[in-house]
């Protein structure tokens, strides 16, 4: 693969995992808020 | 505070002496590796003889999981940690009582593999003082460490996998200087060799002060 | 939980409370976290010019250093966390440091996938033995070790205290990782060009550096406040199934179900 090549692959993974982290929180996130009652859903 | 960590220590190495499961176990499996080094890396290229120092060190992190998770296994089993704990001795003390049987056992445990590469590796050992500051700041470290993760892991049931699992990245900078120290021992040029007897020294300190501070809240919830 | 009819005969509206672990700091924090993706994109691939040392390769440093300085603020974060947990046992500072580690693991993996890349195309191999990506690996592991000790099901509490003392023992080890890998790995390969992944930067390249810089901690505290807030729902639905568990035993022996205080 030509350095370009390696440039690309290092941002598209670096997204790519740092945003699929991400989306994985925010749907966790989601799914247990129905979970709960809403009067305990945060600390503050 | 001193008389009860000697306590602690004589009652550790009393148990031990009468187990023998370290002499009986743990030393042969030392001396196991050395030979599965032997094995693996061909006697004849010259390998060996260049890595005895890192295969040395690596023999005593191996066999130090494995004093370490018989020192604790025993506690959690009897219950001998509760009562440490009801006993009303500090926590601190209990650590150092801790570290420094296990100080004994480890160094044991050296003599034992430093025979086994001189014997097995033609190893040949040119700056004594150098090479027993070595080991005397590495096994330290490796104890006070040693004694924190395994009073940690000592009553779960994946102890065997997470002890070394833990230990063995933090003893990570051990291994390194250690090895660079040893290198320098054996090969008879001194230079840098005390700057890692230094670094070791850091690490033996901070381990021992942090085990001792962190002592109480392991025994109380961990 | 139902609520009884009032006299109209309607159920009045059920308390209402967030859907999502999403909030307004949580979306300023997150547009400004676009915006400032989308710029480092811009200013990274395109903008800032070739360095004269490494070529087109100094693009990749422009990910790579944001996600190691994020990797060792989260630790920190996590080390702070597990100090004032044995000091205050509060539950609060149990669930930051555990969010913070394992966003740290999430970014040291990044950190390290970046710096093989690098490697690759500087060095020609994926991996080589120079500080930053050793150290990297060494303080990887111990805060994998975190997450294992945090994955044993346990009391809340000895929970809490096992993953304070890991958080609070593994980042007093790092100065020191740091000196024995520098001692080691410096020796061998000295200041050279291609030993160590520390370029001298100029002009747009800087815009570059602190721009990826900067997104990457304002993403990090973005992760942190979600992630905390998942960490604190998991508990509360831990509690709401007890005391569903504990409710059910009463009905099933009799006696008036009592609230238990959260």
């Amino acid at each position: 693969m030509s350095t370009t090549g390696y440039i690309v692959l290092s941002w598209v993974a670096t997204f790519a995992i740092g945003g699929g982290y991400a989306l994985s929180i925010v749907l966790r996130g989601r799914k247990l808020s129905r979970a709960v009652p809403p009067e305990r859903r945060r600390w503050m | 505070m001193i008389r009860d960590a000697a306590l602690v220590a004589a009652k550790d190495l009393r148990l031990e002496l009468r187990a023998r499961v370290g002499m009986g176990q743990v030393l042969p499996f030392a001396v196991l590796v050395l030979l599965l080094f032997a094995f693996a890396l061909d006697p004849d290229r010259g390998v060996l003889e260049r890595a005895t120092p890192g295969l040395f060190w690596v023999g005593v992190l191996f066999s130090s999981v494995l004093v370490l998770q018989r020192s604790f296994g025993v506690e959690a089993e009897d219950g001998i940690l509760d009562a440490l704990r009801l006993s009303g001795m500090a926590p601190a003390a209990i650590f150092l009582g801790k570290v420094a049987a296990l100080v004994v056992q480890l160094a044991v445990l050296e003599v034992v593999l430093g025979v086994g590469v001189v014997v097995f590796y033609d190893a040949q050992p040119a700056h004594a003082p150098l090479l027993l500051s070595v080991a005397a700041t590495a096994t330290l470290g490796i104890a006070a460490a040693g004694s924190v993760y395994g009073a940690l892991s000592a009553r779960l049931r994946s102890r065997d996998t997470l002890l070394p699992m833990l230990l063995l990245p933090l003893l990570a900078p051990v291994l390194i200087s250690a090895t660079r120290g040893f290198e320098v021992g054996l090969e008879g040029h001194a230079g840098g060799g005390w700057s890692w007897v230094a670094l070791l020294g850091v690490f033996a300190t901070l381990y021992l002060a942090l085990g001792a501070f962190l002592f109480r809240p392991l025994l109380e919830d961990a | 939980m139902s609520t009884p009819p009032n006299r109209s005969g309607h159920a009045p509206p059920v308390a209402s409370g967030p859907e999502s672990t999403s909030s307004t700091g949580t979306r300023v924090l997150g547009a400004a976290a676009l915006v400032g993706l989308a710029l480092s994109v811009v200013y990274g691939l395109f903008v800032s010019p070739p360095d004269a040392q490494l070529g087109e390769t100094i693009r990749m440093i422009y990910t790579h250093v944001p996600t190691v300085s994020v990797a060792y603020v989260a630790f920190v974060v996590t080390a702070v966390s597990s100090a004032m947990y044995l000091w205050k046992r509060t539950e609060f500072w149990d669930l930051l440091g555990a969010s913070s580690a394992e966003i740290g693991v999430v970014f040291f993996v990044l950190t390290i996938l970046n710096g093989a890349l690098w490697g690759k195309t500087t060095w020609g191999v994926f991996w080589r033995w120079e500080p930053r990506l050793t150290t990297s690996a060494v303080l990887l592991l111990m805060y994998i070790g975190y997450l294992a000790v945090r994955a044993v099901p346990a009391d809340t509490r000895v929970r809490a205290t096992r993953c304070a003392i890991v958080g609070l023992v593994a980042v007093v080890n790092i100065p020191i990782v740091h000196k024995a890998v520098d001692w080691w790995r410096g020796l061998h390969q000295g200041r050279t060009v291609l030993g160590t992944i520390d370029p001298e930067m100029g002009g747009n390249q800087l815009v570059a550096m602190y721009l990826s810089l900067a997104t990457g901690l304002v993403v990090f505290v973005w992760m942190l406040l979600h992630r905390f807030r998942v960490a604190y729902l998991v508990e509360r639905a831990a509690d709401a199934g007890l005391e569903e568990a504990l409710a059910e035993r009463r009905a099933e022996r009799g006696t008036p179900s009592v609230e238990v205080a959260p």
